[in-house]
């Protein structure tokens, strides 16, 4: 048993040794996407960064474009553009529509600047016209040690390039939720088969008329909830009803075949940013444009 | 009877899309789609370059030699295109990313000699110039960087089994990707001779 054991250890050492990647230096990870201001140097005090953010909300309340503040120690192993583009990628800043967003990346350590900029708003805000920024609102300023006049000072007028842009207008409502459908996307492959299960235990308690009419309302309830859409509520409803009504045996092999395809089918995944309290991102592309300085 | 047949046309399909064709097909188009962006963003990098030549002509008229690099290399990058039929060609690829990486290391050249004139870096226009063409490289680079992706998947498609077995019935093959080793290479920026 020991040996067993002692020959296992030995073959998974053996294992990690050949693993891709074991001795190469690791990229620096992106923080979770959770406010506007990330501040991960706590450069900013807490009264600095709630009026950021403050500012920051009310723009994108007002005019729909997601601007957020990311500073790190050090982006080190990568350039600092490099790293922007995969925070960008992940954290898909702006709406998917017009992919306005645009982040300003501080790596305090490495000293070096980036604004990165959304397809959406390269016309207005430029690489030329970001470089400017840099140079001549935060570079001056950092390197007279004014850390939160020079964030404040390149946001405002980001914003104010950005403000000139044509937009379309932003959404009432919950601006930060991801909207309609996308809201319920991640659900899809649970639901696929929680939901003839909670159909079929329904219909058991309350029997055949009542079970199906029960799965009918919590469906159609949670679906508007999440979706805010009485159009995409009703279909959920309905799929709820349906299951419910079938039941029985066949309720079985339905939920094997519904856990297969919804595994192959949604595996890919969309990766639309969480949903429930906070910031998120509405979906927004990156290509890569903007500027980077250095101080 | 007729059961029978429409069973086995469900399973056939169900078949053709198991073994990688949907795949096949879809990812095909995210390659050629993802080449798209790419030569778009080597063409805007182009198109900056005649007025970039201008305002530098308009501080150091006397460094003639990296203007004219520049100016031949621009030309000789813009002669080779790379048409999305052409991308199954190793070769073809080559040729281009060699000549974009010599109008690369003109560019160097010519930001290098600008150093030397602060005139000519202190200029408003030249340093907006210096910001598009500084931007329109990262852009390149993310463009590259998700063409070499979308390859590498489509890749992983064509050479797996089961789908490799739909990729040899369909005649599609392994994609060349943009290569690395010869990249320092490349940028080195080509000798002008008088």
């Amino acid at each position: 048993m020991v040996r067993a054991v002692a020959a296992a250890c030995a073959l998974f050492a053996c294992a990690s040794a050949f693993a891709p990647g074991a001795s190469a230096q690791a990229l620096q990870p992106i923080p979770p996407l959770s406010a506007r201001v990330t501040d991960l140097t706590d450069t900013l005090s807490p009264a600095e960064r709630a009026a950021l953010e403050r500012k920051l909300e009310a723009f994108e309340r007002r005019k729909g474009a997601q601007v957020a503040v990311l500073i790190v120690a050090t982006t080190e192993p990568e350039a600092i553009e490099q790293y922007a583009i995969r925070v960008a990628d992940e954290w898909k800043l702006g709406r998917a529509a017009s992919d306005d967003g645009a982040i300003l990346l501080v790596a305090k350590n490495d000293r070096a600047i980036r604004i990165e900029v959304g397809y959406g708003l390269e016309g207005a805000l430029s690489d030329a016209r970001s470089n400017r920024i840099i140079d001549e609102a935060i570079v001056p300023r950092f390197r007279a040690g004014d850390f939160a006049g020079g964030v404040n000072d390149g946001v405002d007028r980001m914003l104010a390039v950005i403000d000139g842009e044509e937009l379309p207008a932003p959404e009432r409502g919950w601006a930060n939720e991801p909207r309609g459908i996308r809201a319920i996307e991640p659900l899809f492959p649970f639901a696929l088969f929680a939901i003839p299960i909670v159909g079929g235990i329904l219909r058991m308690i309350f029997g055949k008329l009542l079970g199906p009419l029960f799965t009918g309302g919590v469906l159609f309830a949670i679906g508007w909830l999440l979706t805010r859409s009485v159009l995409l509520a009703i279909p959920l409803a309905l799929i709820g009803v349906l299951f419910s009504a079938l039941g029985g045996r066949r309720m079985r092999r339905m939920r094997g075949g519904g856990f297969g395809g919804a595994g192959r089918g949604w595996g890919g995944g969309s990766s639309s940013g969480g949903f429930g309290g906070g910031f998120s991102g509405g979906g927004g592309g990156f290509g890569g444009g903007g500027a980077s300085g250095r101080w | 009877m007729r059961m029978r047949s429409i069973l086995a046309l469900v399973l056939a399909s169900l078949l053709v899309s198991g073994c990688g064709y949907n795949a096949l097909q879809t990812q095909d188009q995210s390659v050629t789609a993802a080449w798209s962006e790419v030569v778009n963003q080597y063409q805007r990098r182009a198109d900056l370059i005649p007025n970039l030549v201008e305002t530098v002509k308009g501080f150091a008229a006397q460094e003639q030699a990296v203007l004219i690099g520049v100016t031949e290399a621009r030309s000789r990058a813009s002669s080779i295109q790379l048409t999305p039929e052409m991308l199954d060609d190793p070769a073809a690829l080559q040729k281009f990313q060699q000549a974009q990486g010599e109008l690369s290391g003109a560019l160097k050249s010519l930001f290098a000699v600008s150093e030397r004139y602060p005139d000519l870096k202190s200029d408003q226009n030249f340093r907006d110039l210096q910001a598009q063409l500084e931007g329109t490289e990262n852009r390149i680079t993310v463009a590259r960087g998700r063409y070499i992706e979308t390859v590498r998947l489509y890749n992983n498609t064509v050479v797996s089994f089961p789908s490799n077995l739909t990729a040899w019935a369909l005649g599609k093959m392994v994609k060349p990707s943009f290569t690395v080793e010869n990249e320092a290479e490349i940028a080195r920026p080509p000798q002008v001779e008088f």
